[in-house]
């Protein structure tokens, strides 16, 4: 290596030497550049002189206006869930029909057959209605709603969405990039915490990677809507209830995105200090979206690609809760131990034991928190049938829901510890467990403060 | 903090460049560009593989490898980050530079966005000083024409020395010429003649200079010239890239 050494140290002496005129000769290089690519570029194009209107800028005028920018921004978001509300109720009914018919079908075979009691339970009542549940509750607004959003994102709305939200994050400290993040987030919040990588300050990456699972994603929405539709929409006469689900759909997207300014700036201000960083945002042309492509990706690399996710972890977490739920000690069935010792915490938050269980065993999906629930509330109560949203709301409400256990359910999804795959992958951007788990009690925190606060406040105004 | 610039995504990746050894019997290309002007479309449309794509600059954050057959040849696609400049200002750059000069892949794909021609060449302009086997695409060109633009392909291959391929990614226009034309280079059937800058007459003579010193000890193998040019544009990087590539290489 010695030859290095000595080429490097001769060629530095040359450089001492003859850069003694301290005109800049990056500048110098990089002007060389501009003129020539300006010389060609001049040469070869021809620009038509008849005046073309350009849309990109009127449109961006008013998709980006003061004004117009967050109405419109609201507008086009509820539109798309109000489709998704709207759309997905008749094709989940039926589904829910099919599979839970197949499930009647299964139970007689079982019996024929004379299979064991616990055999028919983990397979039949564990792992084949959480399935149903999944799928006949998911599968309809994901195949809505993605490819809506994907449209969005093929047209080149999102930059948009950033450029209007870029003035709070800069008042939050952050970076205006991590609009860009946040917004990936609605899709999955792992992608949304590689996405931030986009974000060259650590400091302000680290504050985008914390915050990302405030906004829902697509695991979620499901969940969400389905509360939404049961316990918002009966507030009004049935006219009304799409869109007052939407509504509140919406309501708690604006939430998530409220607490993640909160605690960006709360981060910056304390542990993460720093000064923001300037960066400049492209406004990339709107592009004529492809009908087919969007389909397709949003169809198979979207939909089902969180169904397999669900279903894969719906199975087996479906027959461990029907085996928590059957096994007794004093008589007692193991989830009723659980629940119960979740049960005052459960209850200061407005929810109850068997829902803390639920999203603890939700872990690795959020998918599954919901089919989990009607689970271990199926294995203890009357087994009623379940092949709609009604029936769901009878169960819930047997179980002594009211509107103020839905909006805390709704906002301990939104807020709660990210699920398993987001925790991993933040591991891995961070390159620290620390991070991982300082997110996961951060986020839970906030969840459980949130709903004891609504709660109390609920119990205060009633 | 945990998070420095070296746990971070992109550091990581430098390492995923590295062509691994079962790789070396394949024709490498690299796909360079600016930022959201279709280089994960055309990645995917070559490879076949289901890339995120998405209307927003800076999307590609990790990377990507490919591989495709073309008439009896086996292509390793590499997908660099999208970048303005090889200036080396950002990691992105920097990653983009060291694949293009000290990679050595068999050709480099420009990707330009039609609508914004001046800006795409100034990357085309530095990546034609690194390398010669160059190929242009400019992409969006259907883009172009409802503004109103139109490109003379024909005098900008001329300009520039090097193959110029009108095309519009996503919907496969182009394509198959532009795989011809990959073929029919590496065959060397197509010699490239690729424009070079000349810079003022202080920095002409330094690189003068230099140069010698850079081939004594690197020998032919890389672009000297660009070499020595970034020595004087005050890359400290380049000397560990130099490092980094002669220890690899001597033991």
């Amino acid at each position: 290596m010695d030859s290095v050494k000595d080429a490097s140290s001769r060629i530095l002496n040359i450089l001492n030497d003859k850069l003694k005129t301290d005109a800049n000769i990056s500048d110098s290089i990089v002007t060389t550049i501009y003129e020539k690519a300006e010389k060609i570029a001049n040469e070869v194009l021809m620009i038509e002189d008849k005046k073309k209107i350009n849309w990109d800028k009127k449109i961006d005028d008013i998709l980006t206006s003061k004004i117009f920018g967050y109405p419109i921004m609201l507008l086009l978001l509820g539109l798309i869930f109000w489709i998704t509300i709207q759309g997905a109720n008749y094709p989940s009914q039926l589904l829910g029909k099919i599979l839970f018919g197949l499930e009647n079908k299964l139970t007689e075979f079982f019996m024929y057959i004379n299979a064991p009691y616990w055999l028919h339970g983990i397979l039949v009542l564990g792992m084949y209605r959480t399935l149903a549940w999944v799928i006949s509750v998911m599968l309809p607004p994901m195949a809505i709603f993605f490819p809506f959003f994907t449209l969005l994102e093929d047209l080149g709305y999102l930059p948009r969405v950033a450029f209007n939200l870029d003035n709070f994050f800069r008042k939050s400290g952050t970076h205006g990039k991590q609009a860009l993040t946040m917004s990936m987030g609605f899709g999955c919040n792992a992608a949304g915490v590689i996405a931030t990588r986009i974000i060259d300050s650590p400091r302000e990456r680290l504050i985008a990677i914390i915050t990302n699972s405030f906004v829902p994603c697509n695991g979620r929405f499901p969940t969400l809507i389905a509360i939404s539709t049961i316990f918002f929409s009966s507030l009004v006469s049935p006219k009304f209830s799409s869109i007052i689900a939407t509504a509140s759909v919406i309501g708690i997207i604006l939430i998530g995105i409220f607490i993640t300014l909160f605690v960006s700036k709360l981060l910056s201000k304390t542990i993460l200090k720093g000064i923001p960083s300037t960066f400049t945002l492209e406004l990339p042309p709107y592009r004529k979206p492809q009908i087919g492509r969007i389909l397709v990706r949003s169809l198979i690399d979207r939909t089902l690609f969180v169904l397999s996710r669900a279903v894969l972890v719906a199975a087996p977490a479906g027959a461990i809760t029907w085996l928590v739920a059957n096994i007794n000690i004093d008589g007692i069935s193991l989830l009723n131990h659980i629940a119960h010792f979740l049960n005052p915490l459960g209850n200061l938050m407005g929810l109850d034991g068997f829902i803390l269980l639920a999203f603890i065993l939700g872990l690795p999906a959020n998918e599954i928190v919901l089919p989990i629930l009607i689970m271990s509330y199926l294995s203890t109560g009357s087994m009623i049938e379940l092949d709609s949203l009604d029936s769901l709301k009878n169960l819930l409400i047997n179980n002594g829901w009211t509107w103020v256990t839905g909006l805390n359910f709704m906002l301990f999804s939104l807020l709660h510890f990210p699920c398993g795959t987001t925790l991993l992958t933040i591991k891995n951007e961070t390159n620290s467990t620390k991070w991982a788990v300082f997110t996961a009690l951060l986020t839970t925190s906030i969840a459980i403060l949130v709903t004891i606060i609504v709660n109390l406040l609920s119990i205060l105004f009633k | 903090m945990g998070l420095t610039s070296k746990s971070t995504g992109l550091s990581l990746l430098k390492n995923k460049y590295d062509i691994v050894k079962e790789d070396r019997d394949m024709i490498v290309i690299a796909l360079a560009g600016n930022p959201n002007t279709g280089k994960s479309t055309l990645f995917n449309t070559l490879t076949g593989l289901n890339q995120h794509t998405g209307n927003w600059p800076g999307k590609t954050v990790s990377n990507a490898k490919g591989t495709f057959k073309y008439k009896d040849k086996k292509f390793l696609l590499v997908d660099l980050p999208g970048t303005y400049s090889l200036l080396a200002n950002s990691v992105e750059e920097e990653i983009a530079r060291d694949f293009i000069c000290f990679g050595n892949p068999d050709i480099t794909i420009v990707i330009t966005d039609a609508t914004c021609l001046e800006r795409n060449l100034n990357l085309v302009l530095q990546v034609m000083e690194i390398t010669d086997k160059v190929i242009v695409c400019v992409n969006l060109i259907d883009e172009a024409k409802r503004k109103g633009i139109s490109i003379d392909i024909e005098k900008l291959e001329n300009r520039l020395g090097v193959p110029v391929i009108p095309t519009v990614a996503r919907d496969n226009k182009g394509i198959d010429e532009l795989l011809e034309i990959i073929y029919q280079m590496i065959n060397g059937n197509i010699k490239t003649n690729p424009y070079r800058l000349k810079y003022s007459d202080e920095i002409e003579s330094i690189i003068k200079e230099i140069e010698p010193i850079l081939i004594e000890t690197l020998g032919t193998k890389y672009n000297t010239r660009w070499l020595a040019l970034r020595l004087i544009d005050g890359d400290k990087a380049i000397f560990n890239s130099i490092d980094n590539i002669l220890k690899k290489y001597s033991i």
